[in-house]
């Protein structure tokens, strides 16, 4: 759904590839009537309770709405003259602000991600709002552009990322959006069912056994334990809830860009992942999938900042679930080679360390991956490209030294997965792994160097 | 052990040392002095020296633990990393190829200035990186950022 009619009566038709002499560009005109009434939501949520309790202040709940909405769209509207934003061939520049001015200059070299989101009420005006992620970013996006005309906001996330990787940009409002190469859908079945056979499953038959419990000892106990397990079932149920509307309709596409996720139910996200940017992949297999055989895959890609809880809940999987298979294949397309099978076990010292994950503690490495595996009820496997180590660390605690075992740290630049470690290898192990490690990240940075 | 070859490692000043043992007399020896005027205020001479005794057994207890800990430290400059070794209870080796470094920093606070020493931490993008070495010469720190700054430029590369 689009309102073009809007857009047609600002003035000039407020596009991408339509700029003023020096190819500055505003945001949507629709973008601070969008602000203004979530602005409005907000006041509704915090006064519509009070006016509902004391009905003599609805008048002040009206009078309040009625001065407070309008005042907050003609707040956005200066701001939204005041916001420009144009793409050279290096760099993003976006100018904000009225009283204090913002000129702000992102390399387009050191942009990881774009991603394009569309949030309930924006999509309802045919609206989305444009993410890059950058190196160093200090914590959320760097250079959100809210709101933008949805189509113009899949065009310029196309000519950021050909100029991101390299290649000219011709692209324009009028090239026909990239074809992509659907690999995976992830049906609602198993993201429904994964979901649950998580967390909400452990606290749901805890609760039972716990309520169970307290009523074969003594009846009166019942109501206290059904009111103390209401936070909890109330925390299990916002984590399913969160993470099913978050990857509904989880959709990974090939373009020739690299990877696009597209998910979300209310709120719909789209991400990219330039090819060669993955910091590290995280496979994780929770007990109670085993018996389906599913995984889940994360990725992390360097400037994913984490942000708030939501943020980091539509930002984390490249594969919320699927057989295990597909997900080895989707991760080595990822990464860009097969990982590495891991083939060397702990050593017998480490089962004094770590009995309970001993039999998962393995490594396997060649040249281009590191793969460490460990886990006790969730098998958790880590890949880390050698080409994005920052360091690498050593380090052995008493009781390491006693058993004669060294932990080797693989430390990268992602935020969520800041690397791998293989724990409790020997420590002639290990010391063989920080050199063969060494040597392997060294090469691999040349290699990317030369590139 | 993860002990490295222990040739071309390089280690803290002496004043280091100096500096920590100051540290430890001053501030675990001076408060088992106090402790020990307050218990033989209220309890006699009996427990008062008694705490005192205690008292200085712990500090040469955290005396012999400084001397450990200092001598514990040491950076070896390699052809393309640096490596940074350090601890005694849990033992840690860094090593940050020099291509890696985002920036490095030299501090010094008020009681190292007095010593003329000085701390130089290395920074990468990944936030786990903790390779920094304390009590350096200032002139030695410097000439250390220096190094690493010219090598991390000649070599840089992308995240």
């Amino acid at each position: 759904m689009t309102f073009p009619e809007a857009a047609d009566e600002a003035g000039p038709p407020l596009r991408a590839d339509v700029d003023d002499e020096q190819g500055w560009t505003r945001l949507h005109p629709l973008t601070p009537l969008l602000r203004g009434g979530r602005f409005a939501l907000a006041l509704l949520a915090l006064f519509g309770q009070q006016g509902l309790r004391e009905t003599s202040s609805t008048t002040a709940v009206l009078a309040v709405l009625g001065g407070g909405i309008p005042l907050a769209v003609l707040l956005g509207w200066v701001s939204w003259r005041a916001m420009r934003y144009r793409v050279t061939d290096t760099e993003l520049q976006v100018d904000s602000g009225v009283l204090t001015k913002r000129n702000r200059r992102l390399p387009l070299a050191r942009v990881q991600s774009v991603d394009v989101v569309r949030p309930l009420f924006a999509r309802f005006l045919g609206l989305a709002e444009l993410r890059l992620e950058v190196v160093g970013g200090s914590g959320g996006a760097e250079a959100p552009l809210s709101y933008l005309a949805e189509n113009d906001a899949e065009v310029l996330r196309m000519r950021l990322l050909d100029l991101v990787s390299g290649r000219s940009a011709g692209t324009t409002a009028d090239t026909p959006v990239e074809p992509e190469n659907v690999l995976v859908v992830v049906p609602l079945g198993p993201l429904v069912w994964s979901t649950l056979l998580g967390p909400p499953l452990v606290v749901g038959v805890g609760l039972l056994v716990v309520g169970t419990g307290a009523a074969v000892v003594d009846l009166s106990l019942v109501p206290g334990v059904v009111l103390g397990a209401v936070p909890l079932l109330l925390g299990v149920a916002s984590f399913a809830v969160r993470r099913l509307l978050a990857e509904y309709g989880f959709t990974v596409a090939e373009t020739a860009d690299g990877l696009r996720l597209r998910h979300g139910l209310l709120e719909t996200r789209s991400q990219s992942i330039p090819a060669g940017r993955v910091q590290g992949i995280r496979m994780r297999e929770p007990l109670l999938w085993r018996p389906s055989g599913w995984v889940r895959v994360e990725v992390d890609v360097a400037g994913y900042s984490g942000g708030n809880a939501e943020e980091q809940a539509a930002t984390g999987a490249l594969l919320p679930v699927a057989p295990r298979d597909l997900a080895v294949r989707l991760s080595a397309r990822v990464l860009g080679g097969d990982p590495p099978p891991v083939s060397r076990p702990a050593p017998p010292a480490a089962r004094w360390r770590a009995p309970l994950s001993f039999r998962r503690l393995r490594v396997g490495l060649d040249e281009a991956h590191l793969v460490a595996t460990s886990g006790i009820l969730t098998t958790t496997t880590d890949i880390v490209p050698w080409a994005r180590v920052q360091s690498l660390r050593l380090t052995q605690g008493p009781w390491q030294r006693r058993l004669g075992l060294t932990s080797l740290h693989i430390d990268t630049a992602g935020r969520r997965l800041p690397g791998a470690i293989a724990p409790h290898r020997s420590d002639d192990e290990a010391l063989d792994l920080l050199a063969e490690a060494t040597a392997c990240a060294r090469s691999a940075r040349r290699v990317a160097h030369l590139r | 052990m993860i002990e490295q070859p222990d040739e071309g490692w390089q280690r803290p000043d002496r004043a280091l040392l100096t500096m920590r043992r100051g540290v430890a007399v001053w501030g675990v020896g001076g408060l088992g002095l106090v402790a020990a005027v307050v218990v033989a205020a209220l309890g006699g001479w009996v427990p008062g020296l008694a705490t005192l005794g205690l008292m200085g057994g712990l500090t040469s207890l955290v005396l012999g633990a400084v001397e450990r800990r200092c001598a514990a430290w040491g950076y070896l400059e390699r052809e393309d990393d640096l490596m940074v070794r350090r601890g005694v209870l849990i033992r840690r080796t860094s090593l940050v190829p020099y291509g890696r470094m985002q920036y490095v920093d030299v501090t010094a606070g008020p009681l190292e200035r007095r010593y003329g020493l000085a701390t130089v931490t290395m920074h990468t993008a990944a936030a786990a990186t903790d390779a920094y070495v304390p009590g350096l010469r200032a002139d030695e720190a410097a000439r250390l950022r220096d190094r690493l700054a010219a090598l991390g430029e000649a070599r840089q590369a992308g995240v």
